[in-house]
This record gives C-alpha cells, sequence and structure tokens, in this order.
C-alpha cells in the first residue's frame, strides 16, 4: 500500500466518519399539526406547519371539518326558513348573518322594510356586531396568554347579549329577521336599557385599552408581528377591521349601503397603517366603540309606523339573482341568491368573510415563531363557522 | 425544640421530619391553590370560584384529588416508558430537596448547613431536568417544544436568581440561611434596631430581579412560554393523566411556596417578627407560620402577575434575562461590594 492509497483510505475513513456523525446529529424540520382539536383554533381549523426549530418554513391550514353544507340546504328551505340555517354561520354576531339574505330576497320580490324596521335591523346588526367584538378583545388577550380579560368580555357582552334577546327571544340565534321587516316590535323600556348597556360596553373598552392595548408585553408580541401589507391584503381578498388595519380606507356601511341606514348618522371609519397584529387589534377596539356610537344615535331617532311591509303569507320570490353584501362583525358577508320563482332558492351562494381572511395564513405565516402562528390567527378573528358553511 | 429532639431516638426524629416536610410541602401547596388559584383569581375575574364542595369550596381540592386518583394513568405508546414515568418525581424531588434547608425557627430546621444557599440553589435546577425528561420521553412534539423552551429559560434565569442572591450573601456575611435570619433579625438599619434590618430596604434590586427571576423559574406569566395553554396546550405536561398530572401541579404549586419562603428567608426577616427575641423559644412553634404568612404574601404577588399579564415570546424573554436582568444584578453585586467596604 502506497502512502497516497494510505491517505486515500484515512480519507474515506473520515468521510464515512463524518457521515455518519452528520446522520446522528442531521437536523430536519418537524411537521407540526396545530389543531384539529386545539385551543387556539376557537373550533376545527387545522394548521399544518413545517418547522425549523421553532420558525415556521411553511404552513398550511386544512379547513371542512366542521362542513355543514349550508348552502346545499338552503336549496331545500323555503326562503323564511333559510334564516334558521345562516343563523349558525357567524354564531357569535348571528343576528347580522341574516341581515343580508333578506336583503337580497327583498332585492329580488322588491319589497322594501318600513323605516322602522330598517332602523332596528340597523341596531340589532350592530348589537351584535358588539357582541362578536367584545369576546375577540377579550380573546385576543387569552392568545398572548393573559386569561383575566376575556372573563371581562364575557361578562360585559352579556349585557348586549341580553338586549338582543329582550328585543328578538333569543340570545345565540335570534332568528329574527324577515322578509318585508321584523318578527315583532320593541319591548317597552328596551331603548333606555340598551343605551345603558353601551354605556357599559364603552367602560369595557376602556378597561381593555388599559389593560390590554396598554401593556408592553402585549404591544411586545403584537407590534410588527404578522405585517399584511395594503396589496396583499387586497389579492387575498381580505375584508373588515383586517384590510382596515393594513390602512386600506374601506368599509361597506359607508361606501355602498343597501337597506341599512348607517348613513343616516354620524361615525367613522378607523384604519391603521401598520398592519401588524396590534393593528388589527386596535382596529376592532375602535370599531367597537364606534358601534356604540352608532347605535345610541340610531336610538334617537327610531322612526314610529309598522314592523312589517305587506308581503304575502306564502312567499314566492321572482325569478332572478341578486347579490348583496354587508359589513358583518368579520368582514365583508354577501349572499348571491339564485331564483327561479319557487318558494325556495334555486341556489345559495354565501360569501363569508372568514374564509378569505384565513386564506392568507401560508403567506403571512411563513418565517414567524410558533408562538406567533397563535397571535396572528388570533388576530385575523376567524369564526371557524364563517370558514366551514 | 432541638433539645427534645436530641433526646429521642432516631426513627422517631425521623418521622417528624418527613412529617414536617410532608406538611410543609403538601399543606402550602393546598392553601396557595385554594386561596390564590381559586379564590383570589376568581375574585379579580369576577367570578365566585368554587363554592359547591365545602364552606366557600374549601374542599374542592380534596375533589380535584379524588378526581386525578380515579383517571387512567395513560402512557403514550410511543413514549419513553421509565423516562415518562419517572419525570414527575424528578420535579417534585427537587421542591422536598429546596426545603432541606430552609429554617423554620431558631432550632427548627431540617440541616444548617454553612452552603445552604448554594446548595438550594443547586437542588432547584433539578427540576429542569425532570422537565426536560417529561419533555422528552411523551414522544409528542408540543411536550419536546415546551421541554426544550423550558430548559432554555431555567437554565437562563438561575443565573440572575443566582446573583440576586450574592448582594445578600455579601451583606449577611454568610451562605446559611438561619445565620441569614439571624443577621436580619439582629441587624438595624439607619440607627435602629426595631424591625431589625430586613433584606428587602437595602437590596431592593436585589429582590426585585429574584421575585422575577423566580416567576420564571416557575413558569409563570409572563414567563409561561413553556406551558403556554393557548398554544403549547401545557407544554411538557400535554400526555399525562391522572397521578402524574397532579405530581407535577403539586410540583408547581409547592415550588412556588419553597421558592417564595427562600426569598422571605432572604429578603423579608424569614421567620423572625419584630419585636420578638431571635433566640426565644416561642418562635420554634410562632416561626413557621410567620414564615407561612410572609409565604403566602409574596405567592400572592407571584399569583397577582400571572392572571394580569400576558407572555413574553421565547427569545424576547431571553433577552431580558440576559441583556437586562444578569447585567442589572451583577451592577448590584458591586454596589453591595463597595458598600459593604466603604460603611
Amino acid at each position: 500500500m502506497t502512502v497516497t492509497e494510505r491517505q486515500q483510505l484515512s480519507y474515506i475513513a473520515a468521510q464515512a466518519a463524518d457521515a455518519r456523525v452528520n446522520l446522528e446529529i442531521e437536523t430536519e424540520g418537524m411537521t407540526l399539526n396545530i389543531g384539529p382539536q386545539h385551543p387556539a383554533t376557537h373550533g376545527t381549523l387545522r394548521i399544518v406547519a413545517k418547522l425549523d426549530g421553532e420558525q415556521v418554513v411553511a404552513a398550511e391550514p386544512v379547513m371542512g371539518y366542521m362542513h355543514r353544507g349550508y348552502e346545499k340546504l338552503a336549496e331545500v328551505r323555503t326562503y323564511p326558513q333559510v334564516t334558521t340555517l345562516i343563523n349558525r354561520i357567524d354564531w357569535l354576531g348571528s343576528f347580522a348573518n341574516e341581515v343580508p339574505f333578506i336583503l337580497a330576497a327583498e332585492r329580488l320580490m322588491e319589497v322594501e322594510a318600513p323605516p322602522r324596521a330598517q332602523w332596528i335591523r340597523t341596531i340589532l346588526f350592530e348589537l351584535s356586531r358588539i357582541a362578536n367584538i367584545t369576546l375577540f378583545l377579550g380573546d385576543m388577550a387569552v392568545q398572548v396568554g393573559a386569561i383575566t380579560p376575556v372573563f371581562f368580555a364575557f361578562r360585559d357582552r352579556e349585557h348586549v347579549l341580553n338586549q338582543i334577546e329582550a328585543a328578538t327571544g333569543g340570545r345565540f340565534h335570534p332568528n329574527f329577521d324577515r322578509i318585508g321587516g321584523l318578527k315583532d316590535d320593541l319591548p317597552a323600556g328596551w331603548v333606555a336599557e340598551t343605551r345603558g348597556a353601551m354605556r357599559k360596553i364603552r367602560a369595557f373598552c376602556d378597561e381593555i385599552e388599559e389593560l390590554v392595548e396598554g401593556n408592553e408585553i402585549f404591544q411586545a408580541r403584537t407590534r410588527g408581528i404578522g405585517v399584511i401589507p395594503p396589496g396583499v391584503g387586497l389579492s387575498y381578498g381580505l375584508t373588515g377591521a383586517n384590510i382596515r388595519a393594513s390602512g386600506v380606507d374601506w368599509d361597506v356601511r359607508r361606501d355602498s349601503p343597501c337597506g341599512l341606514v348607517h348613513d343616516q348618522v354620524d361615525w367613522k371609519v378607523w384604519t391603521h397603517p401598520d398592519g401588524d397584529s396590534f393593528a388589527r387589534f386596535w382596529v376592532r377596539l375602535q370599531e367597537t366603540r364606534e358601534a356604540t356610537k352608532i347605535v345610541d344615535q340610531l336610538l334617537d331617532g327610531i322612526p314610529s309606523g309598522p314592523i312589517m311591509a305587506k308581503v304575502p303569507v306564502i312567499i314566492k320570490v321572482p325569478a332572478g339573482e341578486a347579490y348583496v353584501e354587508t359589513e358583518n362583525p368579520l368582514g365583508v358577508m354577501g349572499y348571491y341568491v339564485v331564483s327561479k320563482g319557487d318558494l325556495n332558492p334555486f341556489r345559495v351562494k354565501i360569501r363569508s368573510a372568514s374564509f378569505s381572511n384565513v386564506s392568507i395564513t401560508p403567506w403571512l405565516l411563513r418565517g414567524v415563531y410558533v408562538p406567533d402562528i397563535i397571535t396572528i390567527l388570533g388576530s385575523l378573528y376567524f369564526i371557524l363557522g364563517d370558514i366551514d358553511r | 425544640m432541638i433539645g427534645v429532639l436530641s433526646e429521642l431516638s432516631y426513627w422517631q426524629v425521623t418521622s417528624i421530619r418527613v412529617v414536617a416536610g410532608l406538611v410543609a410541602v403538601l399543606l402550602v401547596a393546598g392553601t396557595l391553590v385554594y386561596a390564590h388559584l381559586f379564590k383570589m383569581v376568581s375574585f379579580m375575574q369576577s367570578r365566585l370560584g368554587p363554592m359547591e364542595a365545602g364552606p366557600y369550596g374549601s374542599l374542592q381540592l380534596m375533589a380535584e384529588i379524588g378526581k386525578f386518583l380515579q383517571k387512567e394513568d395513560i402512557v403514550p405508546r410511543r413514549a419513553d416508558r421509565f423516562v415518562f414515568k419517572a419525570a414527575p418525581f424528578v420535579v417534585l424531588t427537587s421542591t422536598f430537596l429546596l426545603l432541606v434547608v430552609l429554617p423554620g425557627g431558631p432550632d427548627a430546621w431540617f440541616i444548617s448547613n454553612d452552603l445552604g444557599i448554594y446548595l438550594a440553589m443547586a437542588v432547584s435546577s433539578v427540576s429542569v431536568i425532570g422537565i426536560l425528561m417529561a419533555g422528552w420521553g411523551s414522544a409528542s412534539k408540543y411536550s419536546l417544544l415546551g421541554g426544550l423552551r423550558a430548559t432554555g429559560q431555567l437554565i437562563a434565569y438561575e443565573l440572575p436568581l443566582l446573583l440576586a442572591v450574592v448582594g445578600v450573601v455579601i451583606q449577611a456575611e454568610t451562605m446559611n440561611l438561619q445565620e441569614i435570619v439571624l443577621a436580619q433579625a439582629n441587624g438595624e438599619i439607619f440607627g435602629s434596631g426595631v424591625i431589625g434590618n430586613p433584606f428587602i430596604i437595602t437590596q431592593f434590586v436585589g429582590f426585585l430581579i429574584f421575585m422575577i427571576a423566580m416567576q420564571a423559574e416557575l413558569t409563570q406569566t409572563p414567563f409561561d412560554m413553556p406551558v403556554a395553554e393557548s398554544e403549547l396546550v401545557t407544554g411538557y405536561m400535554t400526555e399525562y393523566s391522572g397521578l402524574r398530572f397532579l405530581l407535577f401541579f403539586i410540583g408547581e404549586f409547592a415550588t412556588a411556596g419553597v421558592f417564595s419562603a427562600i426569598a422571605a428567608v432572604l429578603f423579608l426577616g424569614g421567620w423572625y417578627v419584630p419585636g420578638l427575641d431571635p433566640a426565644d423559644n416561642l418562635l420554634n412553634v410562632l416561626g413557621p407560620l410567620v414564615l407561612f404568612g410572609k409565604v403566602v404574601l409574596l405567592t400572592f404577588l407571584v399569583f397577582w402577575v400571572r392572571f394580569t399579564f400576558p407572555r413574553f415570546r421565547e427569545d424576547q424573554l431571553q433577552r431580558l434575562a440576559w441583556k437586562f436582568l444578569v447585567p442589572l444584578a451583577l451592577a448590584n453585586i458591586v454596589v453591595t461590594g463597595v458598600l459593604k467596604v466603604v460603611v
């Protein structure tokens, strides 16, 4: 054996040893399934995250674990029966789900609810927004690790739910909106009580501002995390507070009102230039305050008159197509209703906000740390029922 | 008391010590769970907490223990069975070992070691091994992440914890916890010995660093990244059920109690209560109660913070430890040392 051969052999042996060591300490990515059963996903959303250490390389949302087939079921229900189903789409702000569908049906039938019904409809619409977002304000703190604010959120949300219950009879699923108006008029004393509830909600917003928004740790966890540039957000179809937090001044309530009376009151669309998790939280906090102001102003000027327009007892909707969208608590929600002149709709396509809001997660979660997945998902704020209809 | 003990035979002394140790760990842990976790936090969160089991829900803890004992002891199929099963005991062992050096009165102590605080700091690190065992042995990704986070965090915060103690050691000129108490009891501050010289006044910076580092050692919010319910589903404890989960649970609260007791000894004068002679035999009975009162006070702070603040991210809490607490603790040592020489 020559020297060269010996050197070559030792080189090969060293290579083999290196390979063995590399095999032993080889670091490979880890695939972490966050969900479908996970406390941070508000239901059954699954996030498949490929991790390098604690950093996310790629993340993919998997939905459909809670698909209930409402679009198909709506085809075999009469128009008044459909509201029972669509109540359960965004279950935290149920009444708001009914409004765009009823408006679409009204447009097809060419009836218009009387002014009193329109005003009360708008009030209940905003109340369900408050009921929805109050819970977000507390829940966002839970996602970041503080568990106390969510109890305050549940406590003060109760005031709003009580008012919704007093007016509609249902705390969670009012099923109150009718084609051509509302089921009932308001009970006596409701206006004054609602004013009191709005005061409590404003106090709650101040509390959250001090307890959560002003907290340094909360700001360190959310500022600069999950930044969505306006262009990217628009191209993924983000709506609602998520896109307003990126500085896009767009609110369906103001820009294309249909059937609701937001244009009768004085209010402001809040935007934030940053586009990070903190901005989304901040915008929602301001929107809750703004909603209480809208409700207060509407309560001042509820017109008198009937609560229902003249509609036939058996509702047959003329053939045609209508698409109506409203600014729901989670974002823009639209119903595309196709009628063939029957008792039931031929086709209902539901555009729900959370489905589009969650679709940005693969883009947004690249390169963040595992704890930030949770804050970003929390700040995007989705309801599982709103993703899987 | 020491006179009484010396007349007893070995097995009698050992039995007394075992009972005293169990009482000191379990009773304190139980009290903390009821008073702080069940009641104080409930009042903070505008709810009542447990009310049904016993008067004002005071027996709720018994019901919880009964529930945990009934549950099946599940070991995941792919888990490292021995490591998985042993981990809670390792964590609890660290808690019991911490207790050994703790003085409860002029003569009421388990051992009086001249390296007392050094020993305490050393054995408190044993729990890291238990947590790492739990994280690795569970064969769960969440547990592994939690275990690794816990290890990194506990090692990082051990340093400021230790450095915060050094200031006290310099001032008391001893590492024996009993003598640290006596130094505070017999000392005087601003020329007056009425309240002795509790080191919280002179070592206030050290006290703050100790409390912050303690919060992190106990993995309580804002440093609860390793257990993080909302993302890691309680981290290294994810796969545990029944008795072993209960052991972790007891370990968490008992360690909170014992760490608070060490903080009370170092900074609040331990078992000493102003107005009594430190050598008074009455303090052998009263001392443990006084210490317990101070423990409840300090753990109140711990849980108040725990249920108020959000949690830091892993990199943020490492930054806090290495870039802020450690330099501050070192500066505290330098200032203490200089003042010790000058004054």
